[in-house]
Protein backbone atom coordinates (compact mmCIF):
# COMPACT_ATOMS: atom_id res chain seq x y z
CA UNK A 1 0.00 0.00 0.00
CA UNK A 2 2.56 2.46 0.88
CA UNK A 3 4.60 1.88 -2.58
CA UNK A 4 1.75 2.78 -4.48
CA UNK A 5 0.90 5.70 -1.93
CA UNK A 6 4.74 6.74 -2.50
CA UNK A 7 4.60 6.41 -6.22
CA UNK A 8 1.22 8.75 -6.57
CA UNK A 9 3.03 11.16 -4.49
CA UNK A 10 5.76 11.23 -6.83
CA UNK A 11 2.99 11.58 -10.00
CA UNK A 12 1.81 14.80 -7.63
CA UNK A 13 -1.92 13.60 -7.05
CA UNK A 14 -3.13 15.76 -4.21
CA UNK A 15 -4.78 13.30 -1.67
CA UNK A 16 -1.92 11.05 -1.87
CA UNK A 17 -0.02 14.04 -0.95
CA UNK A 18 -2.06 15.29 1.93
CA UNK A 19 -2.69 11.28 3.18
CA UNK A 20 1.01 10.98 3.18
CA UNK A 21 1.49 13.69 5.02
CA UNK A 22 -1.38 12.71 7.67
CA UNK A 23 0.60 9.29 8.16
CA UNK A 24 3.93 11.23 8.56
CA UNK A 25 2.65 13.23 10.67
CA UNK A 26 1.00 10.41 13.09
CA UNK A 27 4.26 8.94 12.86
CA UNK A 28 2.38 5.60 11.02
CA UNK A 29 4.58 2.86 10.12
CA UNK A 30 3.45 2.90 6.38
CA UNK A 31 4.61 6.89 6.14
CA UNK A 32 8.45 5.34 7.20
CA UNK A 33 8.00 3.07 4.19
CA UNK A 34 6.99 5.61 1.68
CA UNK A 35 9.20 7.78 2.78
CA UNK A 36 11.98 5.79 1.19
CA UNK A 37 10.99 5.77 -1.84
CA UNK A 38 9.70 8.99 -1.71
CA UNK A 39 13.88 10.27 -0.57
CA UNK A 40 15.79 9.55 -3.58
CA UNK A 41 13.13 11.84 -5.93
CA UNK A 42 13.76 14.47 -3.63
CA UNK A 43 16.55 17.52 -3.92
CA UNK A 44 14.56 19.99 -6.42
CA UNK A 45 12.29 22.08 -4.73
CA UNK A 46 14.35 25.48 -3.50
CA UNK A 47 12.69 25.85 0.08
CA UNK A 48 12.14 29.42 1.77
CA UNK A 49 12.01 29.55 5.60
CA UNK A 50 9.62 32.66 6.50
CA UNK A 51 9.39 33.49 10.15
CA UNK A 52 8.68 36.69 12.01
CA UNK A 53 6.64 38.11 15.19
CA UNK A 54 2.56 37.70 15.39
CA UNK A 55 1.57 39.75 13.21
CA UNK A 56 4.02 40.76 10.79
CA UNK A 57 2.59 39.53 7.80
CA UNK A 58 3.99 35.90 7.33
CA UNK A 59 1.31 34.72 5.57
CA UNK A 60 0.04 37.41 3.38
CA UNK A 61 3.62 37.71 2.59
CA UNK A 62 3.52 33.47 1.56
CA UNK A 63 0.02 34.76 -0.26
CA UNK A 64 1.51 37.15 -2.42
CA UNK A 65 4.96 35.21 -3.15
CA UNK A 66 2.62 32.56 -4.42
CA UNK A 67 1.17 34.54 -6.72
CA UNK A 68 4.00 35.61 -8.60
CA UNK A 69 5.83 32.47 -8.07
CA UNK A 70 2.63 31.11 -10.30
CA UNK A 71 3.08 33.83 -12.43
CA UNK A 72 6.51 32.54 -13.54
CA UNK A 73 4.82 29.11 -13.94
CA UNK A 74 6.46 27.93 -11.15
CA UNK A 75 4.59 25.28 -8.40
CA UNK A 76 4.34 25.96 -4.60
CA UNK A 77 3.96 23.75 -1.76
CA UNK A 78 3.26 26.02 1.30
CA UNK A 79 3.51 24.76 5.50
CA UNK A 80 2.10 26.47 7.95
CA UNK A 81 2.63 25.83 10.87
CA UNK A 82 0.59 27.07 13.97
CA UNK A 83 1.26 26.10 17.62
CA UNK A 84 -0.11 23.46 19.67
CA UNK A 85 -2.17 23.78 23.09
CA UNK A 86 0.58 22.05 25.51
CA UNK A 87 -3.08 21.45 27.84
CA UNK A 88 -5.31 19.84 25.57
CA UNK A 89 -2.83 19.04 22.26
CA UNK A 90 -5.34 20.29 19.82
CA UNK A 91 -4.38 23.60 17.44
CA UNK A 92 -6.41 26.14 15.68
CA UNK A 93 -4.62 26.24 12.06
CA UNK A 94 -5.66 29.71 11.01
CA UNK A 95 -2.82 30.67 8.47
CA UNK A 96 -5.06 29.32 5.34
CA UNK A 97 -7.32 32.11 5.81
CA UNK A 98 -5.00 34.78 3.81
CA UNK A 99 -4.41 32.16 1.60
CA UNK A 100 -7.61 30.37 0.44
CA UNK A 101 -7.51 32.34 -3.01
CA UNK A 102 -4.72 29.72 -3.99
CA UNK A 103 -6.92 26.58 -3.26
CA UNK A 104 -8.08 26.47 -6.44
CA UNK A 105 -5.22 26.58 -8.25
CA UNK A 106 -3.72 22.76 -8.73
CA UNK A 107 -0.01 24.42 -8.84
CA UNK A 108 -0.32 24.98 -5.37
CA UNK A 109 -0.50 22.46 -2.22
CA UNK A 110 -1.10 24.26 1.15
CA UNK A 111 -0.85 22.43 4.14
CA UNK A 112 -1.65 23.51 7.98
CA UNK A 113 0.50 21.27 10.83
CA UNK A 114 0.51 21.80 14.52
CA UNK A 115 3.75 22.17 16.32
CA UNK A 116 2.44 19.26 18.29
CA UNK A 117 4.98 19.99 21.06
CA UNK A 118 8.15 20.59 19.33
CA UNK A 119 9.72 23.67 20.36
CA UNK A 120 11.59 26.04 17.82
CA UNK A 121 8.58 27.03 15.81
CA UNK A 122 8.35 24.07 13.86
CA UNK A 123 7.12 20.62 14.04
CA UNK A 124 9.00 17.83 13.90
CA UNK A 125 7.76 16.08 10.71
CA UNK A 126 8.17 19.07 9.24
CA UNK A 127 11.20 17.63 7.22
CA UNK A 128 9.00 14.82 5.80
CA UNK A 129 6.22 17.00 4.78
CA UNK A 130 9.08 19.11 3.22
CA UNK A 131 10.71 16.24 1.36
CA UNK A 132 7.18 14.77 0.19
CA UNK A 133 5.64 17.95 -1.38
CA UNK A 134 10.00 17.78 -3.20
CA UNK A 135 9.46 14.83 -4.47
CA UNK A 136 5.77 15.90 -5.50
CA UNK A 137 7.35 17.99 -8.20
CA UNK A 138 7.23 21.52 -6.32
CA UNK A 139 9.42 23.99 -7.22
CA UNK A 140 8.93 26.15 -4.42
CA UNK A 141 8.58 25.10 -0.52
CA UNK A 142 7.45 28.20 1.46
CA UNK A 143 7.62 26.70 5.36
CA UNK A 144 5.77 29.56 7.40
CA UNK A 145 7.21 29.07 11.61
CA UNK A 146 4.76 30.24 14.34
CA UNK A 147 4.83 34.01 15.33
CA UNK A 148 8.65 33.69 16.84
CA UNK A 149 9.91 35.61 19.36
CA UNK A 150 13.53 35.71 19.67
CA UNK A 151 14.75 32.27 20.25
CA UNK A 152 12.78 29.75 18.12
CA UNK A 153 15.80 29.55 15.13
CA UNK A 154 14.74 25.79 13.77
CA UNK A 155 14.22 27.43 10.63
CA UNK A 156 17.43 27.70 9.28
CA UNK A 157 17.65 23.69 9.57
CA UNK A 158 15.30 23.21 7.25
CA UNK A 159 15.47 25.80 4.18
CA UNK A 160 17.89 26.79 1.69
CA UNK A 161 16.59 30.28 2.12
CA UNK A 162 15.32 32.14 5.59
CA UNK A 163 13.45 35.33 5.53
CA UNK A 164 13.19 36.82 8.84
CA UNK A 165 10.48 39.14 8.69
CA UNK A 166 10.24 43.02 10.44
CA UNK A 167 7.71 45.65 10.95
CA UNK A 168 8.22 49.18 11.77
CA UNK A 169 7.30 50.45 15.48
CA UNK A 170 9.77 47.44 16.86
CA UNK A 171 11.95 50.26 17.94
CA UNK A 172 15.00 49.33 20.65
CA UNK A 173 13.52 45.29 20.44
CA UNK A 174 15.70 45.08 17.60
CA UNK A 175 19.05 45.56 19.28
CA UNK A 176 17.61 43.14 21.65
CA UNK A 177 16.90 40.62 19.04
CA UNK A 178 20.42 40.51 18.23
CA UNK A 179 21.25 36.94 19.39
CA UNK A 180 19.09 34.51 17.66
CA UNK A 181 16.73 35.11 15.41
CA UNK A 182 18.43 38.27 14.31
CA UNK A 183 21.31 35.87 13.44
CA UNK A 184 19.57 33.69 10.82
CA UNK A 185 18.25 36.08 8.32
CA UNK A 186 19.27 34.99 4.78
CA UNK A 187 17.18 38.16 3.49
CA UNK A 188 15.18 40.72 5.99
CA UNK A 189 11.92 42.06 4.79
CA UNK A 190 10.87 44.83 6.58
CA UNK A 191 7.05 44.53 5.88
CA UNK A 192 3.96 46.95 6.53
CA UNK A 193 6.49 49.84 5.05
CA UNK A 194 3.86 52.04 4.86
CA UNK A 195 4.02 52.54 8.64
CA UNK A 196 5.41 55.51 10.28
CA UNK A 197 9.05 54.99 11.92
CA UNK A 198 9.76 52.65 9.60
CA UNK A 199 12.92 54.74 8.47
CA UNK A 200 14.16 54.40 12.10
CA UNK A 201 13.79 50.56 11.48
CA UNK A 202 15.77 50.44 8.26
CA UNK A 203 18.38 52.64 10.04
CA UNK A 204 18.67 50.38 12.89
CA UNK A 205 18.56 47.06 10.29
CA UNK A 206 21.02 48.49 8.43
CA UNK A 207 23.77 49.16 11.43
CA UNK A 208 22.81 45.35 12.38
CA UNK A 209 23.55 44.03 8.98
CA UNK A 210 26.65 45.93 8.88
CA UNK A 211 28.16 44.79 12.12
CA UNK A 212 26.61 41.17 11.41
CA UNK A 213 28.02 40.88 8.01
CA UNK A 214 31.60 42.75 8.15
CA UNK A 215 33.34 38.96 7.48
CA UNK A 216 30.89 37.23 5.99
CA UNK A 217 31.12 36.67 1.79
CA UNK A 218 27.60 37.65 1.22
CA UNK A 219 26.02 40.96 3.07
CA UNK A 220 22.27 40.36 4.02
CA UNK A 221 19.92 42.50 1.81
CA UNK A 222 17.14 44.29 3.63
CA UNK A 223 14.27 45.20 1.59
CA UNK A 224 10.59 46.87 2.04
CA UNK A 225 7.09 45.29 1.39
CA UNK A 226 3.55 46.11 1.70
CA UNK A 227 2.69 42.73 1.08
CA UNK A 228 -0.97 43.53 1.67
CA UNK A 229 -1.27 45.95 -1.33
CA UNK A 230 1.16 43.66 -3.01
CA UNK A 231 4.47 46.41 -2.99
CA UNK A 232 7.96 44.60 -2.81
CA UNK A 233 7.28 41.70 -3.70
CA UNK A 234 8.92 41.18 -7.20
CA UNK A 235 12.13 42.56 -5.54
CA UNK A 236 11.61 39.88 -2.44
CA UNK A 237 11.74 37.05 -5.36
CA UNK A 238 14.50 38.41 -7.03
CA UNK A 239 16.50 38.37 -3.76
CA UNK A 240 15.56 34.58 -3.36
CA UNK A 241 16.57 33.71 -6.46
CA UNK A 242 20.00 35.49 -6.22
CA UNK A 243 20.44 33.75 -2.76
CA UNK A 244 20.01 30.70 -4.35
CA UNK A 245 22.69 31.09 -6.95
CA UNK A 246 25.07 32.41 -4.36
CA UNK A 247 24.30 28.87 -2.59
CA UNK A 248 24.72 26.86 -5.93
CA UNK A 249 28.19 28.84 -6.73
CA UNK A 250 29.93 29.29 -3.19
CA UNK A 251 29.06 25.11 -2.66
CA UNK A 252 27.20 26.23 0.02
CA UNK A 253 23.62 24.41 -0.90
CA UNK A 254 25.22 21.17 -0.86
CA UNK A 255 26.39 22.19 3.07
CA UNK A 256 22.98 23.09 3.91
CA UNK A 257 21.33 20.43 2.58
CA UNK A 258 23.22 18.26 4.85
CA UNK A 259 22.59 20.18 7.78
CA UNK A 260 19.12 19.70 7.10
CA UNK A 261 19.59 15.95 7.45
CA UNK A 262 21.85 16.26 10.14
CA UNK A 263 18.89 17.85 11.91
CA UNK A 264 16.42 15.29 10.77
CA UNK A 265 18.18 12.41 11.76
CA UNK A 266 18.55 13.95 15.88
CA UNK A 267 15.11 14.85 15.52
CA UNK A 268 14.18 11.57 14.37
CA UNK A 269 16.23 9.38 16.47
CA UNK A 270 15.00 11.90 19.45
CA UNK A 271 11.37 11.20 18.62
CA UNK A 272 11.70 7.29 18.74
CA UNK A 273 13.79 7.06 21.59
CA UNK A 274 11.60 9.45 23.27
CA UNK A 275 8.91 7.27 22.69
CA UNK A 276 10.45 4.31 24.06
CA UNK A 277 11.26 5.54 27.08
CA UNK A 278 8.17 7.35 27.81
CA UNK A 279 5.54 4.91 25.76
CA UNK A 280 6.78 1.47 25.48
CA UNK A 281 5.28 -0.91 28.56
CA UNK A 282 8.93 -1.96 29.52
CA UNK A 283 10.17 1.32 30.92
CA UNK A 284 6.47 2.59 31.75
CA UNK A 285 7.02 1.08 34.97
CA UNK A 286 10.60 2.77 35.85
CA UNK A 287 9.58 5.96 34.93
CA UNK A 288 6.89 6.26 37.23
CA UNK A 289 8.96 4.68 39.95
CA UNK A 290 12.06 7.16 39.24
CA UNK A 291 9.13 10.21 39.33
CA UNK A 292 8.34 9.13 42.60
CA UNK A 293 11.52 8.85 44.35
CA UNK A 294 12.39 12.34 42.58
CA UNK A 295 8.99 13.62 44.14
CA UNK A 296 10.00 12.31 47.08
CA UNK A 297 13.58 13.98 47.04
CA UNK A 298 15.19 10.19 47.65
CA UNK A 299 16.72 10.46 44.13
CA UNK A 300 17.38 13.45 42.08
CA UNK A 301 17.06 13.90 38.09
CA UNK A 302 20.41 13.42 37.09
CA UNK A 303 20.64 9.90 38.91
CA UNK A 304 17.33 9.04 37.33
CA UNK A 305 18.28 9.88 33.98
CA UNK A 306 21.93 7.12 34.57
CA UNK A 307 19.22 4.67 35.43
CA UNK A 308 17.23 4.90 32.27
CA UNK A 309 20.32 4.90 30.10
CA UNK A 310 21.98 2.53 31.54
CA UNK A 311 19.00 0.02 31.13
CA UNK A 312 18.80 1.43 27.32
CA UNK A 313 22.38 0.65 26.56
CA UNK A 314 22.47 -3.08 28.34
CA UNK B 1 1.15 6.15 16.12
CA UNK B 2 -0.68 9.18 17.88
CA UNK B 3 -3.44 10.48 15.61
CA UNK B 4 -5.48 13.57 15.76
CA UNK B 5 -8.78 14.66 15.10
CA UNK B 6 -8.33 17.18 11.64
CA UNK B 7 -11.55 19.06 11.00
CA UNK B 8 -12.24 22.11 8.33
CA UNK B 9 -14.14 24.87 9.89
CA UNK B 10 -15.80 26.94 6.78
CA UNK B 11 -18.26 29.50 6.05
CA UNK B 12 -19.64 29.27 2.69
CA UNK B 13 -21.20 31.90 0.99
CA UNK B 14 -22.30 35.52 1.85
CA UNK B 15 -22.12 35.84 5.13
CA UNK B 16 -20.57 38.14 7.67
CA UNK B 17 -21.47 36.34 11.13
CA UNK B 18 -18.74 33.96 12.33
CA UNK B 19 -18.85 34.25 16.46
CA UNK B 20 -20.52 30.79 15.94
CA UNK B 21 -17.87 29.10 14.01
CA UNK B 22 -15.20 30.21 15.99
CA UNK B 23 -16.48 29.69 19.28
CA UNK B 24 -17.03 25.70 18.02
CA UNK B 25 -13.40 25.80 16.66
CA UNK B 26 -11.91 27.38 20.10
CA UNK B 27 -14.33 24.23 22.04
CA UNK B 28 -12.73 21.65 19.62
CA UNK B 29 -9.31 22.54 19.67
CA UNK B 30 -9.90 22.53 23.39
CA UNK B 31 -11.29 18.76 23.11
CA UNK B 32 -7.55 18.03 21.70
CA UNK B 33 -8.45 18.05 17.98
CA UNK B 34 -6.28 20.17 15.04
CA UNK B 35 -8.68 22.83 14.00
CA UNK B 36 -8.24 24.24 10.49
CA UNK B 37 -10.51 27.71 10.32
CA UNK B 38 -10.94 28.92 6.84
CA UNK B 39 -12.61 32.34 7.53
CA UNK B 40 -15.24 34.15 5.30
CA UNK B 41 -17.09 33.82 1.96
CA UNK B 42 -15.82 30.24 0.21
CA UNK B 43 -17.20 28.92 -2.20
CA UNK B 44 -18.44 24.66 -1.70
CA UNK B 45 -15.46 24.03 -3.68
CA UNK B 46 -12.79 25.90 -2.20
CA UNK B 47 -13.87 24.39 1.11
CA UNK B 48 -13.51 20.72 -0.89
CA UNK B 49 -10.23 21.40 -2.28
CA UNK B 50 -8.96 22.49 1.68
CA UNK B 51 -10.21 19.85 3.10
CA UNK B 52 -8.52 17.53 0.37
CA UNK B 53 -5.12 18.94 0.67
CA UNK B 54 -6.14 19.20 4.45
CA UNK B 55 -6.85 15.46 4.97
CA UNK B 56 -9.57 16.00 7.20
CA UNK B 57 -11.62 14.05 9.21
CA UNK B 58 -14.81 16.38 8.93
CA UNK B 59 -16.00 19.43 7.84
CA UNK B 60 -18.24 21.46 10.39
CA UNK B 61 -20.70 23.98 8.26
CA UNK B 62 -22.02 27.47 8.94
CA UNK B 63 -24.21 29.68 7.43
CA UNK B 64 -26.86 32.04 8.89
CA UNK B 65 -28.06 33.77 5.48
CA UNK B 66 -30.30 31.04 4.93
CA UNK B 67 -28.99 29.63 1.66
CA UNK B 68 -28.07 26.34 3.56
CA UNK B 69 -29.77 24.28 1.56
CA UNK B 70 -28.08 25.34 -1.61
CA UNK B 71 -24.60 25.99 -0.78
CA UNK B 72 -24.48 22.73 2.21
CA UNK B 73 -25.82 20.20 -0.32
CA UNK B 74 -23.10 22.09 -2.86
CA UNK B 75 -20.55 20.98 -0.47
CA UNK B 76 -21.79 16.87 -0.17
CA UNK B 77 -22.27 16.50 -3.55
CA UNK B 78 -18.75 17.91 -4.75
CA UNK B 79 -17.10 15.87 -1.81
CA UNK B 80 -19.54 12.77 -3.66
CA UNK B 81 -17.82 13.60 -6.92
CA UNK B 82 -14.61 13.14 -5.77
CA UNK B 83 -15.21 9.92 -4.04
CA UNK B 84 -14.56 11.63 -0.14
CA UNK B 85 -17.33 9.89 1.07
CA UNK B 86 -15.47 9.02 4.65
CA UNK B 87 -15.29 12.84 5.07
CA UNK B 88 -17.83 13.62 7.58
CA UNK B 89 -20.31 16.83 7.43
CA UNK B 90 -21.35 18.88 10.23
CA UNK B 91 -23.37 21.55 10.05
CA UNK B 92 -24.55 24.58 12.20
CA UNK B 93 -25.86 28.11 11.94
CA UNK B 94 -29.71 29.46 11.66
CA UNK B 95 -31.70 26.11 10.02
CA UNK B 96 -35.69 25.63 10.51
CA UNK B 97 -36.77 22.64 11.62
CA UNK B 98 -37.90 21.44 8.74
CA UNK B 99 -34.53 21.81 6.87
CA UNK B 100 -33.16 19.39 9.12
CA UNK B 101 -34.15 16.01 8.13
CA UNK B 102 -33.66 17.15 4.17
CA UNK B 103 -30.14 17.93 4.67
CA UNK B 104 -29.42 14.59 6.98
CA UNK B 105 -31.08 12.97 3.81
CA UNK B 106 -28.45 14.92 1.49
CA UNK B 107 -26.07 13.66 3.71
CA UNK B 108 -25.15 16.09 6.54
CA UNK B 109 -24.47 13.77 9.38
CA UNK B 110 -25.29 16.12 12.27
CA UNK B 111 -26.94 19.84 12.33
CA UNK B 112 -26.25 21.94 15.45
CA UNK B 113 -28.57 24.93 16.41
CA UNK B 114 -28.12 28.29 18.14
CA UNK B 115 -28.00 26.96 22.13
CA UNK B 116 -26.47 23.56 21.20
CA UNK B 117 -23.99 23.24 24.52
CA UNK B 118 -20.79 22.19 22.57
CA UNK B 119 -19.79 19.07 24.30
CA UNK B 120 -22.63 17.63 22.22
CA UNK B 121 -20.68 18.89 19.03
CA UNK B 122 -17.45 17.42 20.28
CA UNK B 123 -18.69 13.96 21.70
CA UNK B 124 -20.69 13.95 18.18
CA UNK B 125 -17.51 14.08 16.35
CA UNK B 126 -15.34 11.94 18.76
CA UNK B 127 -18.04 9.45 18.26
CA UNK B 128 -18.27 9.30 13.87
CA UNK B 129 -14.55 9.78 13.60
CA UNK B 130 -12.78 6.56 12.83
CA UNK B 131 -9.90 6.62 14.90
Amino acid sequence: MSDSLALKVIEGDQRSIARLITLAEDNADEAIEAMKIIHPQTGNAHVVGITGVMGSGKSTLIYELTKAYRKQGKTVGIIAIDPTSPFSGGALLGDRIRMMELAMDEGVFIRSMGTRGMLGGLTSSVYDVVEILDASGKDIILVETVGVGQAEVDIIKISDTTIVLIVPGLGDSIQTLKAGVMEIADLYVINKADRSGVEQTIAEMQSLVDIECSNKKRKTPILLTVAKESKGIDEVLKEIDMHKIFLENSKELAQQRRLRYEAELIEIIRKRLMNFIFDEDQFKGTVDELLDKISKKKLDPHAASEIILDKILK
Amino acid sequence: MEQKIRILIAKPGLDGHDRGAKIVARALRDAGMEVIYTGLHQTPAMIVEAAIQEDVDVIGLSLLSGAHMTLFIDVVDMLREKGLEDIIIIAGGIVPEDDIPLLKKAGISGVFGPGTPVEVIVDFIQKNVKK
